[in-house]
Order: C-alpha cells, then structure tokens, then sequence
C-alpha cells in the first residue's frame, strides 16, 4: 500500500493511495457543478421516497411504502382508460341502436364510427381481409361493388352478427359440394363446365367442352348461380359472369374450386364485440367504398 | 496608527491593487472561482448599456400584454406561442406546426445577422444584447445599490458577520429573487393569454407546466446572472469558440492600443509623457471589467467586448490630459500599422461581409415573399395503397383518396374539389355518389373527405393515371391545385 499522502511530481496533485503496477491514481476533486448536481439528486431521492411509492416492504410484511400522495400509476392508467370510454361513450351510446340514415345525417357520429370501425377492423379483421380489407384467395375484398352477402349497411351488419358459416344459431350458411372429390362428377365433366363458366366470364373457352358443360351447369350449378351464372346473395352464391374471382379466375383455379367446394367461413362477432362496435364496423366497412344503398338493387335487401 | 494610503498612478488618481481574476493566466484548472467586483464606470458604452437595458427588458416584459384583434374565436394576444391550440401566433403571423420552417428560417436569420455582425463590429451580442450580459448587469446594479461600489463589495464581503452585513445580504437576494421571479413569470405569459395567467397565477389556478417553468427559469435566472456570471460566458457558452471563427484581422473589438500605452508605468506630476507610454498602470480598466481580465494582454475568449474598459480608460485619460481612445474599438492591424508608422484604415467591405449581408438578404426576402404569400388554405391528398385499386364488377377501376383540406381562416369555408384526367373518369365524396364535390370546413381546422375516383374498363390504357385535384374556396377564390395518380392494374 503506497502512502496516502504522496502527491503527483508532474501535477503537484494528491494520489489516492491506490497504485496498479506503478501507476497511482490522482485524488483531483469533483467538479463543483457535478457534486451540486449529486447532492440535489440525493435529496430529491429522499423528497422522492416520501411522496411516491418506493421501498419494498420489510420481510415478513405485505406489500410496499405507499408514499404520502398514494400515488399508482397502475390506479392512474386505469383512471384514464375509464375517462377515455366515458369520453367516447355518449358517441357509442348514439350508435346502439343507430341505422345508417342516422348516422350518416350526422358527420361527427359518421367520422367517430368509421375510425373506432377501422381500429376494429385493425384489431380482428385484417387478419384474412387485409389491413385495407383488400381481401386476398379466399377473403373476399371489401372496397369493391361485389358481395356474396349483400352490401348494404343493414346487410353488412347482419354478416357481422351471425358470421359464415360459424358456430352462430341464425348464421349464413350454404355449401357448395365438392364435385371431385366426393366424386360427383368426373374429371371430364369437371373440365366441361370449367369451360361454360369461362365462357359466362367473356373469358376464351373451348366452345365443345363448354357446350357439354352447359348441360351440366344448368344440372348441378344453377339452383344457387342461377341459369345465367349471376349467382345470389340469399345463398351466398358469387356471381360468375363478374370479374371478380374470389378462389381465381383461370381454368385451373376455377377447375380446383369445383374438385374440392369451398367452405369459407367468418366468425359471428355477436358477443365477441359490443353492439355499438358491430355497428361501428359495419359504418367502416360500408365507407370502404363497397356498401350499396339500400333496395338500389333487388339483391340488395336479401340476405336476412 | 498608520492610515495606508492607497498607491497613486498619477497625481489624484489611485493605482488599484487588483487583479484580472478571470484572466486564462490566473486561472487554474481546479482554481476555485474568485468573485469579480467590477467598478461603476461613467461614459457613452455604459449609457448604451443602460439603454439597451431598459428596452430589452421593457420588451420582454411588455410584449405578452399587446393585443392583436384575429377575430373567430382565435387568440387576441399579439405574440403567443399556443402548445395546446398548436398555433404560433405574432402579430399578422399565425404558423401551425406544419410551416415551423418559418421558424428555422427565423433561426437561420438570425444566425446570418450574428455572422454579419460579429464580422463586422466583434462580439457586440455578448456586451450588449445577450440575456445573460442583460440581466448580469442588472443583477450588478442591484448589487451596488445594497453593497456599495466595489470597494465596499470587497470589504463587505470580508467583513465579520454584522446585522449592517446580513440586511444588506439579505436585501440584495430578496431584489435578485424578486427579479428572477419575475423573469420566469413573463416567460410563461408568451404560452398563454397574458391576463388569464396573471389573474389565475397567484390563486393556484394556472396549470402545473407555469409553475414548472415559472420555477425553472426562476431558479437560472438568479443562478446564471447572481451567481455564475462571467463562468456562464468562459465556461457555458459555445459563442466564445463559434466567433473565433467568424472574426478576422479586421473585424472590430476592444483594443488596448499597446503602440500608444507601452511602456506603462505610473505618471508623477511635471513628469514627460516623452518616451513612455500613455498608460499610467492605473488598473481602471480592470477593476471595471465584469469578466475579470485584463484587456491589456490582448483580444482573448473571456472578453465579451462591453466596452466598459474603454469608458474607463476615457475617464482617466481625461483626468491626466492625454488623448482618449487607449482602449478602443479597433482591429489589431491597425495598431500595428501604428506601431510602423502606417495609416490605419477599416475595411467593412470585405468579401466575407459582402457575402454575409447578400445571403442575409437572400434569406430575409425568401422569407417575407412566403410570409406574405401564406395561403390561408392547404391540400393534401392521400391516395390508398391498400387496396391499390379496386376492380369493380363491370371491369371499372376505381381508387379511393382521403382528401384533407385545411381551413386557416377563422370562419368556416366552403371549397370545390374538381378531379381532372380522363374524360371519363367519375369522381364522388364517400355517401354523395351524385352530389356535386362542395365541402364545408370548419374555422381553423383540417378536416378529411373520403373521395373515389373510377375509370371505365374501355378507357385503361395505362397502369397509372395521372390526376390533377382542385380545390378552389368558394369564399376567398383561393385555389391549391397536388397531383396524384389512379392506379389501374394495367399490365397488358
């Protein structure tokens, strides 16, 4: 242990004592702003501990010092959250029972619904339907003028409550079989109507095949796609003479949907979000760009 | 008992026994701070001093009380910086947060007339007009008033602890406090209205953030000009190494004219001035520099150019009937021009300067022709990406826009959107897929419509489109015109 005193013959400065191979450490002071600012900070702390919540209880007792203002941000996030819903609950109250007359007539009722239904829609849709509800094979896409339901705003929201073909009582249902492998028809005549509904889709066809597969279609296909292939919306059949496919719109696709008859299925949101919610949703999805007004179209109403 | 006398540097004029504390020589590294106690001086720097002072701080006070009439229900005070409303308002200016490049421009302006002054003239920010020299010399002028000149200071301070001390003590931090309270108090008028600040201030009614910076700027205030001072400047502040920069050989400062003061030394009476200097080693200029130095060794970073040397300086040079200007505003080249027996000469038009004020001038008519051309409205449009686009069930193609207009009046307006491209393309607000595209917004706020724009599948000739959006107000005629594009899938 060198001497304590030993002062630095380069600086003149006192060493702490502490010496590394001959190498002494110099005791230079502190700067006098970085030890006012440790000694604030120190009686801050103290100041800190009697006020806030900060020491863990001793052992053998519960819990930990509550500090004079019994402050809790866990109490003071919940306080906020409340005061975030009370804030927003005259306007969810509003959309209970609102039809799209009323909300629409309302512009800041209109505003509210379309953003607490894209946050919705954000939280439990965009997961199959795209964060824009663009859709994707298999999701139908929202924003456009085609729906296997119905789009008008009644329509929409009806779909939201009972879901496709979900667990719900009163859900949409149909069910298209599947030709080919439960080995309804055969290959051939799989590929012969693969041809008519390319024909009704303006799409090139081969005019042989497709006249065996009109036989067929008007057989097996048109009790729900209708004689003309426009499908419809009580059946939850897709018009086929659209552009708009929802399994893919080229022979094989259309080929493979026939084999397999797919089964999309969406969930009944009744229960899961509140009423005003599936209204609010129902507001978003209808501003897409999609929603249709109400009796424009006689397929329009159906669906309930 | 023996009276010292004090020594003499000339007849009737004491020599005095101080040292330039501050001074880079005099100041080691771990040195404690040695307080300064500048000297009152008489003359036309102290007068300016004086003067600058009042009207700084006149302004500073009085500003946030001036009212400016912006009708609606927009804020009446001429300059306040509204956080809450998002807003900076001054006078005929009203900025939202989306224009803050006024405010750099602002900033860059006032960067450039530091540049240009600076080169010109030294460092005048520093001795004139910088907050901290402001409120030091009014934190000095509070100190003389209860302590005395800086002889009673110092023996004051080196005086037993006395009542006469401690009302004196007292006093001189009550007035500081008093002061840097109300400092911190009109800070905090310029962020909300003036009048409701005051009349709720004192009952506890103003929110927690006044308190706050009432209490911040309370506290630096009365540290920064009480306590700290001259340290703020040597030690704080970056301006003293950014003005290396921006002084040349010939930009203006403080000057000993060593080629007329040299060789110094005390003046007896019927004593030449014949093959000696002007400088009777008197330390006025010294005992009167609030920064601690002595100006006698030359231009150096502690000096923040107040001139006070110079008023002093004068004093004494009248006093022994030798010429003024021994300490002057001047530029080393010239004394030494002196010294070889040149002309000395200023050169204020020089390229640096030249460029300075061009740019300066540059900067300050971009900055008038966007001020005065602000446009009371704004348009953004957002094309949405996702989707991309939309193919409909005839083969249209449609996009879909969200459009946000902003309304900086103060009344609510009225505005046409027109969408131009195609002939045949169809444009509707979400809900008016007839209507003609008239929007209302509100006073002072930006409000977003949900526009669709389709294209018919026989008019698709290119995978993008371009558009031209409109938007005139219907009440001020005003028009902004953006482009954007509908995308159309087009891959043929």
């Amino acid at each position: 242990m060198a001497e304590h005193n030993h002062k630095d013959e380069v600086t003149g400065v006192d060493t702490t004592g502490h010496e590394w191979d001959g190498i002494r450490e110099l005791d230079n002071p502190l700067p006098r702003w970085w030890l006012w600012i440790f000694y604030a900070c120190v009686a801050w702390s103290v100041v800190y501990m009697i006020f806030m919540p900060a020491l863990p209880a001793p052992p053998g007792f519960e819990g930990f010092t509550r500090g004079l203002t019994g402050n809790s941000e866990r109490v003071n996030v919940a306080q906020q959250m409340a005061d975030l819903q009370a804030s927003r609950s005259a306007n969810f109250e509003r959309l209970q029972n609102a039809d799209f007359q009323a909300i629409e007539s309302d512009p800041e009722l209109f505003r509210f619904a379309i953003a607490a239904g894209r946050s919705a829609f954000g939280d439990n849709c965009a997961t199959c339907h795209g964060s824009g509800g663009g859709g994707a094979v298999g999701y139908p896409n929202l924003n456009d003028d085609i729906w296997l339901w119905g789009g008008t705003f009644e329509d929409i929201r009806y779909t939201l409550h009972v879901g496709i073909r979900s667990d719900h009582p009163d859900t949409r249902f149909s069910q298209m079989p599947a030709y080919g492998r439960d080995q309804l028809l055969s290959q051939s005549e799989i590929r012969d109507v693969t041809q008519y509904v390319l024909q009704l889709s303006d799409q090139s066809f081969d005019a042989a095949a497709a006249g065996r597969g009109a036989e067929i279609f008007a057989m097996q296909c048109a009790s729900c796609h209708m004689e003309d292939g426009t499908g419809d919306q009580a059946q939850g059949a897709p018009n086929l003479t659209d552009r708009d496919w929802l399994y893919g719109g080229s022979a094989a696709q259309i080929e493979a949907t026939i084999h397999r008859g797919p089964y999309g299925v969406m969930p009944s949101w009744e229960g899961r979000l509140s009423e005003p919610m599936i209204t609010a949703l129902a507001t978003y999805v209808y501003s897409l760009g999609g929603g249709q007004e109400d009796g424009g179209d006689e397929m329009g109403a159906g669906g309930q | 008992m023996v009276q010292i006398l004090p020594k003499a540097a000339a007849p009737g004029i004491e020599q005095h026994d101080a040292e330039a504390v501050n001074d880079a020589a005099n100041r080691k590294l771990y040195k404690k701070r040695e307080p300064i106690y500048p000297k009152l001086v008489h003359g036309k720097f102290r007068l300016a001093k004086w003067v600058f002072m009042i009207l700084a701080l006149g302004a500073y006070y009085f500003i946030p009380f001036l009212r400016w009439d912006r009708g609606g229900g927009a804020p009446d005070q001429a300059v306040l910086v509204d956080f809450e409303g998002r807003r900076f308002y001054f006078f005929w200016i009203e900025i939202w947060p989306q224009e803050i490049y006024f405010v750099t421009g602002l900033l860059i302006l006032g960067a450039l007339a530091m540049f240009l002054v600076t080169a010109l003239f030294g460092r005048v920010w520093c001795g004139y007009a910088c907050p901290q020299t402001v409120w030091t010399d009014l934190f000095i002028a509070v100190e003389r008033l209860f302590e005395g000149d800086r002889n009673a200071r110092i023996k004051l301070d080196r005086a037993k602890w006395s009542f006469d001390k401690a009302w004196r003590k007292a006093g001189k931090h009550a007035v500081w406090l008093l002061i840097a309270g109300a400092t911190g108090g009109a800070w905090i008028l310029y962020f909300h209205d003036a009048f409701d600040v005051l009349s709720h201030f004192f009952t506890g009614g103003s929110p927690i953030s006044a308190y706050l910076f009432f209490g911040i700027l309370t506290f630096t205030t009365y540290t920064l000009a009480g306590t700290m001072r001259e340290q703020v400047c040597t030690y704080m502040c970056p301006w003293p190494r950014i003005q290396a920069a921006m002084i040349d050989n010939d930009a203006l400062s403080v000057t000993y004219r060593w080629d007329r003061g040299e060789p110094r030394g005390p003046h007896k009476k019927n004593d030449s001035w014949e093959g000696r200097g002007d400088c009777i080693d008197c330390k006025a200029c010294v005992v009167a520099c609030p920064m601690g130095i002595d100006i006698r060794n030359g231009s150096q970073l502690e000096c923040i150019n107040c001139a006070l040397c110079i008023d002093a300086c004068d004093d004494i040079m009248k006093k022994v009937g030798r010429p003024t200007g021994l300490i002057a505003y001047d530029t080393d080249i010239n004394v030494e021009k002196r010294q070889a027996g040149e002309k000395p000469g200023f050169r204020f038009v020089r390229p640096r300067t030249i460029v300075y004020a061009v740019t300066l001038a540059l900067v300050a008519a971009v900055m008038l022709v966007a001020l005065g051309s602000r446009s009371t409205m704004d348009l953004n449009v957002l094309r949405d990406r996702n989707p991309n686009y939309v193919t409909l069930s005839d083969g249209s193609v449609r996009n879909s826009y969200t459009v946000k207009i902003i309304n900086k009046t103060h009344e609510p307006h009225q505005y046409r959107i027109t969408v131009e491209g195609d002939p045949a393309l169809h444009a509707w607000l979400l809900g008016q897929e007839d209507g003609d595209l008239v929007v209302t917004v509100e006073p002072d706020r930006t409000t977003d419509f949900r526009l669709f724009a389709a294209l018919p599948q026989d008019a698709i000739d290119r995978a993008s489109e371009p558009l031209l959006f409109r938007v005139e107000d219907l009440v001020s005629g005003e028009v902004q015109v953006t482009r954007s594009v509908l995308q159309t899938g087009y891959d043929r």
